[in-house]
């Protein structure tokens, strides 16, 4: 028989295998939310196509025809910004999602015991769902502009899980404390807004001077996009390797902070929520 | 190997409450600044550290719930019962792991389902098929438990037509089936339910009481808050009072319902005492007592009350008389009471001085419910002396009586035990119809 002991303070030895008991809650709320994502919408998940592709014409057209800047190697621009394009809403998707997910799953908080954690990572589900959409048109726009990957395109499942990562941590962070103070569902729209511009998407990292490029690598985005540029231009865009090291490390870091700060508060969000 | 399922010693939650300080005599600007100053930076340490942050300027403890200790046999059902802030849904939060008590521990020997609320979960925009699946996720079935049961899910809800149709387009009872019949089918070791049975019409009402007798006769163990006594009594051989955080018992039903009644009683809420007015007659006090001379509020309704008028006359006024009406918590009128009917004193002429005129209203009268009283000291149709609306208030409570199945229910305002008459029509009676 198993006997749950419950106590004052007690951190939980089995929190991961209760995760893994919990896994089809993890499914079905994942479930729900793509399932409920379009519905009631005129064009559906036409939606998902659109937003990506308007972006990355805006782009084109603003960086690359209006203020001429240049392409890695002989990339199409409108390539090069929308294999950009792909990580950074995966990423700042993640990020919006996960960081609203407690408030808005509110009544399951305050009813039902799960691991807490189940929560903003089943969300990660969802924007996922719309990262295989967009890919669809990349290769619809590869094919138009004879744009061929090589066999790098296999490491891509490493840096989409990279990027996946880098929206959980401060993701988990941030959702958690939006769960006490409200004020950090005003924090994101405004991070995702400034991040656009301060990581390439619009354009290629290559023209950062090289003496800020380790600076510059900061920002965890600009290792992840830079990654996907390698991997599916087929050799035109370089990788730049310290840089992508440093946004790794920044990458684990967010993510510690943010389960540590996460587990840390997960017992009270019922008291508080 | 003992049978206690769950084992709680010295449980205790405690909340902190923030406080702004009540002198505020730093009304220079430099003053506001620094602590507006001093708090932001304090805020943002905590904040950094991830300690909760306390708003306001003091803190402030609340236990609510203090020292909790009790022991639960298996496939015992247990009541809990106590007033509203009495710790009994902190109690159930604890225990089915929703929050985390503040000291104490608490063991428990198998899987807690917990109902706190029907339908946890269930989304809008979702048909009722896919929130059968989701309802019965969140609540802990697995898919394959809740395919073997859907049929049977269904046809408990009585939404076969509607499967497909989005639930925000369900009307509130079907949603309520909907929820509840998912809720009815989990099969947990251990089952936390709280005031979840007062919902859906009447016939489903009764369906689901039918529902959690099985739950409890079929050896599980149940705990099960409520304020319907009744449902209470029938359910459950054991009841827990909570009062103030704090169990005051855990034994046989009948006696902790008893003293639950009782303890209300001493609160001395049937009781209030009136202002003088200004005029010539006037109002001073109003209480009710129950049958045995207690002031109370909460009435068996079995039971007679009694409701007195204490009031003082300055001057001598001719017809002078007191009345009152009884409303029920619609505000609806359920009756008039004038002195006149009852005494033949329409002439008389009351000397100054106090008084003291009550009503007696007998047991299995009113129906359970909350009832407001108006009252006013009058010269019918000539002059409103002191009028008072909805003056004071008390509960008629439901403990057990033959109507114990209706609580909740709108069964009207008086209870009524006409006798009914039945004959079988013979045969050929029929037929001379046509």
């Amino acid at each position: 028989m198993n006997t749950i002991i419950i106590e004052a303070g007690r951190t939980e030895k089995n929190y991961w295998a209760d995760l893994w008991h919990y896994r089809e809650l993890f499914l079905v709320l994942a479930w729900r939310d793509v399932s409920v994502r379009y519905k009631q919408t005129l064009i559906g998940i036409l939606w998902a196509f659109l937003r990506p592709l308007l972006t990355m014409i805006v782009f084109t057209v603003i960086f690359g025809r209006i203020a001429r800047l240049p392409s890695d190697g002989n990339t199409p621009y409108a390539v090069m910004v929308f294999a950009a394009m792909l990580p950074w809403s995966l990423f700042s998707n993640s990020l919006t999602d996960s960081a609203n997910s407690l408030i808005s799953n509110t009544n399951l908080i305050s009813k039902v015991y799960f691991p807490r954690l189940i929560i903003p990572a089943a969300t990660l589900i969802t924007t996922f769902i719309d990262f295989v959409i967009s890919f669809v048109i990349l290769i619809a726009i590869m094919i138009y502009y004879h744009v061929v990957p090589d066999c790098r395109i296999l490491l891509l499942p490493f840096f989409l899980i990279m990027a996946l990562l880098a929206s959980l941590g401060p993701g988990l962070w941030i959702t958690a404390l939006n769960v006490k103070y409200r004020d950090f569902r005003h924090v994101i729209p405004f991070v995702v807004q400034f991040g656009i511009y301060v990581s390439p998407v619009g354009f290629s990292s290559n023209i950062v001077p090289e003496q800020w490029r380790l600076l510059y690598s900061l920002n965890p985005l600009v290792g992840v996009i830079d990654g996907f540029r390698w991997c599916l231009l087929g050799g035109e865009s370089p990788l730049y390797l310290p840089g992508l090291l440093l946004s790794l490390t920044v990458i684990t870091l967010f993510l510690w902070l943010g389960i540590s700060r996460f587990r840390r508060t997960e017992k009270t969000f019922a008291d508080l929520i | 190997m003992s049978d206690i399922v769950i084992r709680a010693e010295r449980l205790g939650k405690k909340y902190i409450i923030g406080r702004h300080a009540q002198n505020d005599s730093y009304l220079a600007l430099r003053d506001v600044l620094m602590k507006n100053a001093k708090s932001v930076w304090s805020k943002t340490r905590d904040l950094l550290r991830g300690n909760p942050v306390i708003q306001g300027d003091a803190m402030e403890e609340v236990w609510a719930l203090k020292d909790v200790s009790f022991e639960i046999q298996r496939g015992e059902a247990v009541g809990i019962i106590g007033r509203n802030g009495a710790g009994k849904s902190t109690l159930l939060k604890i225990l089915s792991r929703i929050t985390e008590p503040s000291a104490g521990r608490v063991a428990i020997d198998g899987r807690v389902v917990s109902l706190l609320e029907v339908g946890t979960g269930f989304h809008p925009e979702l048909s009722g098929r896919e929130n059968i699946y989701l309802n019965g996720t969140i609540l802990g079935m697995t898919r394959k438990e809740i395919k073997r049961k859907f049929d049977e899910i269904v046809a408990f809800a009585e939404v076969e037509k509607y499967l497909d149709t989005p639930v925000k387009r369900y009307s509130s009872g079907m949603y309520v089936r909907l929820a509840f019949a998912v809720a009815a089918h989990l099969e947990p070791e251990i089952l936390v339910v709280d005031e979840v049975l007062a919902v859906g019409d009447l016939s489903f009402q009764k369906k689901c009481l039918g529902k959690m007798e099985d739950v409890a006769r079929g050896g599980r163990t149940v705990l099960f808050v409520s304020h319907n006594m009744g449902a209470i009594q029938m359910l459950c051989r054991k009841t827990m009072l909570l009062k103030n955080g704090s169990l005051v018992m855990i034994r046989d039903s009948g006696d902790a319902i008893a003293q639950y009644l009782s303890d209300s009683r001493k609160d001395r809420e049937g009781q209030i005492r009136l202002a003088p007015t200004g005029s010539d007659a006037f109002f001073t006090g109003i209480s009710i007592r129950s049958s045995s001379g207690e002031i109370c509020s909460e009435i068996d309704v079995s039971r007679s009350l009694t409701i007195s008028f204490e009031y003082k006359i300055l001057r001598p006024i001719r017809g002078l008389e007191v009345s009152f009406s009884l409303f029920n918590q619609c505000g609806s009128k359920i009756f008039y009471c004038p002195q006149s009917t009852s005494i033949h004193h329409y002439k008389n002429e009351y000397p100054p001085g106090e008084y003291v005129g009550s009503v007696e209203i007998p047991g299995n009268f009113l129906a359970p419910g909350s009832y407001t009283i108006t009252a006013g000291i009058h010269q019918p149709n000539i002059q409103l002396f002191d009028g008072r609306q909805h003056v004071i208030g008390f509960q008629i409570v439901e403990c057990g009586s033959q109507h114990y199945a209706f609580d909740g229910q709108d069964i009207g305002s008086v209870l009524v035990d006409f006798p009914w008459r039945i004959r079988c029509l013979p045969d050929g009676e029929n037929v001379s119809v046509n």
